[in-house]
């Protein structure tokens, strides 16, 4: 298959996360979207990381693999943090940053 | 056969990523999340990347999901009834920003001037992708972000533990005097019934 069809299928992907994290309101389903999108990126680079026919890319993508476990851990625990407050687990609600 | 198998992959996992969005239940998402990884891991084996695909698959599939699994059970109760969609021109916005960005990234990666887009990329050489490879280049050249990837581990897990134990500084406001964390708390024996899971799991209010 041609690298393009890789690239394609990162663009739908990417897409498609950017759009969840546009419609849903529950902030665990927007950070499985966040997943979504840094996987369309994985895909990218390891797609480019082919392309060039060298490992560099493939290492790009491991450290976002890092990158996003790290995001994870604290977002979780921002919402479990959330939870034993009591307050609503919904991005719309938390407006009190606003001012 | 590679064809058969990008499509059944890459159908999988636009399904998938589709599936996310989609479900209304958060604990379908992550099961749908789960099918959509392993399905990018079978693509990443395409490209020759085994040792990714493998990481994909254990790191991402196993670990990450289930700690996603352990907060959607968690916080379950709250989060159900808020799966509806937000208003029908909230919906109908984020559906023209989606197929923008699509057409955006098609114009962008597919209309640019690279000319190996159009290959199956450069000749493969033995040993492309293996542990052996990613380990030789993760101790060489890239041993820097190696190190500072794992401090970044480190913080983030420390960091966690922080925001989500009871008595933190987020529960400031609810108990009056701002708690405050010094060396000292390590060696003084903790109050009966905390840092226990039953405490976790909302048996709180025995110790209170």
């Amino acid at each position: 298959m041609n690298i393009g069809w890789y690239l394609a299928v990162s663009a739908l992907i990417f897409s498609i996360g950017a759009g969840g994290v546009l419609i849903r309101r529950n902030p665990l389903v927007i950070l499985l979207c966040l997943e979504l999108m840094l996987n369309a990126a994985n895909l990218a680079l390891i797609g480019f990381a082919r392309m060039w026919g060298n490992g560099d890319g493939q290492i790009f993508a491991l450290i976002v693999m890092v990158v996003a476990a790290c995001e994870v851990t604290v977002g979780l625990g921002l919402i479990v943090a959330m939870h034993r407050r009591r307050l609503p687990i919904d991005v719309d609600e938390m407006r009190e940053l606003q001012g | 056969m590679s064809t058969v198998i990008f499509f059944i992959a890459g159908i999988g996992a636009i399904t998938g990523a589709i599936g996310v969005i989609a479900l209304a239940n958060p604990f379908y998402s992550v099961l749908a999340l789960v099918g959509h990884l392993i399905s990018l891991a079978a693509l990443f084996l395409l490209l020759r990347a085994e040792f990714v695909a493998a990481a994909q698959v254990v790191v991402y599939a196993g670990a990450v999901m289930v700690l996603y699994m352990f907060v959607v059970a968690y916080v379950g109760r709250e989060a159900a009834p808020l799966g509806q969609t937000p208003g029908r021109a909230a919906t109908l916005g984020a559906f023209a920003c989606g197929i923008a960005l699509v057409v955006e990234l098609f114009i962008a990666v597919l209309g640019s001037g690279l000319q190996a887009i159009d290959s199956a990329g450069a000749p493969y050489t033995a040993g492309f992708g293996t542990p052996a490879q990613i380990g030789t280049l993760l101790l060489t050249r890239f041993l820097a972000p190696f190190e500072i990837a794992s401090y970044l581990l480190l913080v983030a897990a420390v960091g966690a533990v922080t925001l989500a134990r009871r008595r933190g500084a987020l529960d400031a406001g609810i108990e009056g005097d701002a708690p405050t964390i010094s060396f000292m708390d390590v060696m003084r024996p903790r109050p009966l019934g905390t840092g226990t899971m039953a405490e976790a799991g909302g048996h709180a209010e025995v110790e209170q």
